[in-house]
């Protein structure tokens, strides 16, 4: 008897264990490999606007014409020209860059909420994921009338005589760093205050006693004890940025673009699918070592508990 | 007020266990040692010298926490490492005393080990290695051995002895459990609501309690109320009659005190006794509790009044001796019962 409950749980186990693989091949897999196969067609004025498009109906003639029509000639349009080169460069330099803003103004504020007595700490973690009750393109907008020419940003550093002329925000790579880390800063702060907030004060006695001035506590033992969340931090920052489309957009300039901006140029201004779908593939390609990292991470942190 | 009005002379070299129920303050007294909490009023002299400016990091004592407080993402050498490290030791002195204090808790082997990887004994010997290092003038240990299970805890508190007496340091160790305390301490320290009760050697605090308070924390007994006789060594009216005792309290003839006679003292017999014996009462008995070693009685005496007696089952059936709802007689002689007056 208790050999076929075991059994049954098992079954039931895998059922259960089917179900996010199932989600990832539905809404991550299948919709990848559709985009690698357009990314190994040809652009074609026709709908939809690539060949060559796989027709069953042909047969075993219509497989070897399908196959013998696919071939590696978007990724070698992606090296040879430097526009895509630099638009990769240009989207990790931001991201990179970026999240290090991010890492250096969200550890204080996480550390700084995780400190406050347990009943303030919901308010305050309240106020953090406050804006994401608003649409991101209503804020984003609202950044584009911050940094006008003659809006309130310009407005108070003139008050303050901090500039004599009102500088261009707009359409700089400034306004780019200004939207994101703000958009971005919630994804920062909730796993840093989470590693923080579990954070045994007991060690940080035990490190005093020890003879360890307080500065020192924190290198020694809270920064350690807080990397885990700092990679998931960083990662959840880093990962989305790079690929980050509607903040360089509408806040920055049209000549260096986000590799986000390239795959829309591609995609909507030149329709060509399939130079698009080349330019996103090495983007996931990209980012997968990031992703990996970070996966070890938490599996060894799964570990640990 | 957690601690009040509270004054300890603690010796060098000494083993004093600070004894109380959760909440006593007991705690709290010894986190003031080490600077963790600040007193609002009073003093706390090391070697005269007053640490009330003196922020926990300077202070030339050490804490082994209740919850250990290992570092998780250092090894066992690195934790006991790291206060040696704070003192800007050459390194090839903090290997050589690393390697002394591992060998003395009999950690060889497992100082590549992180925290995790290693058995709660041996994380609780990692813990006291950690702390004994710096060689502090005061070792501070808040119920060390809490977490360990009940076996281990019985090992682990002569082990505690004998490294005391190895390195020579002044102990204080915090504890709820008063086996504990009598076991490994010098002295013991009982504490209520934030006051000492009492200061003694464990033998004094449980052969001559100074109250009812501390007679019945350490240890069972049975307490018969009653006032104190004209000739001071009898005590009149108690729920066994008159008793009496062999020495004279502090107390005028008349007020009301307290005869306490632990439960291993009490004899129990089938015939009355021979007259002479100083204190026998009749009563039956209610229930057994038979616990391999000892079996506890509880006999009934006049008035309902209950009282508590230990046998140690020294006989293969010494349980058989006296059974439920038996007729016996109860006696203890006079030297037998504590007077308390408060």
């Amino acid at each position: 008897m208790p050999m076929k409950r075991q059994q049954q749980g098992s079954v039931l186990q895998r059922l259960v264990l089917c179900i996010p693989y199932a989600w990832l091949l539905v809404f991550f897999l299948v919709p990848f490999l559709i985009v690698l196969k357009i990314s190994l067609s040809q652009t074609a004025i026709a709908q939809p606007p690539y060949t060559p498009a796989f027709d069953l109906a042909a047969g075993w003639h219509g497989l070897v014409t399908f196959f013998s029509g696919l071939s590696l000639d978007n990724y070698g349009l992606i090296g040879s020209d430097p526009l895509y080169i630099l638009s990769y460069v240009k989207s990790v330099e931001i991201a990179a860059f970026s999240t290090l803003f991010l890492l250096v103004i969200g550890y204080p504020i996480a550390y700084a909420i995780a400190r406050t007595p347990r009943r303030a700490q919901a308010v305050l973690i309240v106020l953090v994921v406050l804006p994401f009750w608003t649409s991101l393109l209503i804020r984003i907008y609202a950044w584009m009338n911050i940094l006008q020419r003659d809006g309130p940003l310009n407005d108070v550093l003139m008050a303050l005589s901090i500039v004599k002329e009102p500088p261009a925000w707009l359409s700089t790579d400034s306004a780019i760093y200004i939207g994101i880390v703000y958009s971005y800063l919630p994804f920062m702060v909730l796993p840093l205050y989470a590693t923080l907030e579990k954070l045994d004060e007991s060690l940080l006695e035990a490190a005093a006693d020890l003879g360890c001035p307080r500065w020192k506590i924190f290198w020694l033992v809270t920064l350690p004890l807080s990397s885990s969340g700092m990679l998931a931090g960083v990662l959840l920052c880093f990962i989305p940025i790079v690929g980050e489309f509607v903040i360089p957009d509408l806040l920055g300039g049209s000549r260096s673009p986000m590799i986000g901006q390239t795959i829309w140029t591609e995609f909507f201004g030149n329709k060509d699918w399939p130079a698009a779908s080349a330019v996103a593939v090495l983007l996931v390609g990209l980012l997968v070592t990031p992703i990996v990292i970070y996966q070890n991470q938490a599996a060894r942190a799964v570990e640990r508990e | 007020m957690v601690v009040d009005h509270l004054s300890l002379d603690i010796y060098e070299g000494e083993f004093f266990a600070l004894l109380g129920p959760s909440g006593c303050g007991k705690t709290t007294l010894l986190r003031m040692i080490a600077g963790f909490e600040r007193p609002h009023a009073g003093r706390i002299l090391l070697e005269g010298i007053d640490l009330a400016d003196v922020p926990p990091h300077r202070r030339p004592v050490n804490m082994m926490f209740q919850s250990y407080a290992l570092f998780p993402h250092l090894n066992v050498e690195a934790n006991i490492a790291f206060g040696l490290k704070q003192e800007g030791l050459a390194k090839r002195e903090i290997d050589r005393r690393v390697a002394d204090m591992v060998a003395l808790v009999k950690l060889e082997g497992f100082g590549g080990r992180k925290p995790h990887e290693l058995s709660g004994g041996q994380r609780q010997r990692v813990a006291l290695a950690r702390s004994l290092v710096k060689r502090p003038r005061v070792l501070l240990l808040d119920e060390p051995l809490a977490a360990l299970d009940k076996k281990l805890r019985g090992e682990t508190q002569f082990e505690l002895m004998e490294l005391q007496r190895k390195v020579g340091f002044t102990f204080i160790i915090v504890t709820h459990d008063q086996s504990e305390a009598m076991t490994v301490a010098d002295r013991i320290g009982v504490m209520d609501s934030g006051r000492l009760i009492q200061v003694a050697p464990p033998a004094a605090i449980y052969e001559q309690p100074n109250s009812r308070w501390v007679a019945d924390f350490i240890g069972d007994v049975n307490l018969f109320a009653g006032r104190l006789g004209d000739d001071g060594l009898s005590i009149e009216g108690t729920a066994a009659g008159r008793l009496r005792v062999a020495v004279k309290p502090d107390a005028e003839p008349g007020t009301m005190v307290w005869a306490a006679v632990r439960p291993e003292k009490v004899r129990i017999s089938r015939e009355p006794p021979r007259p002479g014996l100083d204190n026998c009462v009749a009563g039956s008995v209610v229930d057994i509790g038979y616990l391999g070693d000892v079996s506890i009685y509880k006999l009934r005496i006049r008035d309902g009044f209950q009282v508590k007696v230990v046998i140690a089952n020294v006989g293969g059936h010494a349980g058989r001796a006296v059974g439920f709802d038996d007729q016996v007689w109860l006696s203890w002689p006079a030297e037998a019962a504590i007077v308390l007056t408060r």
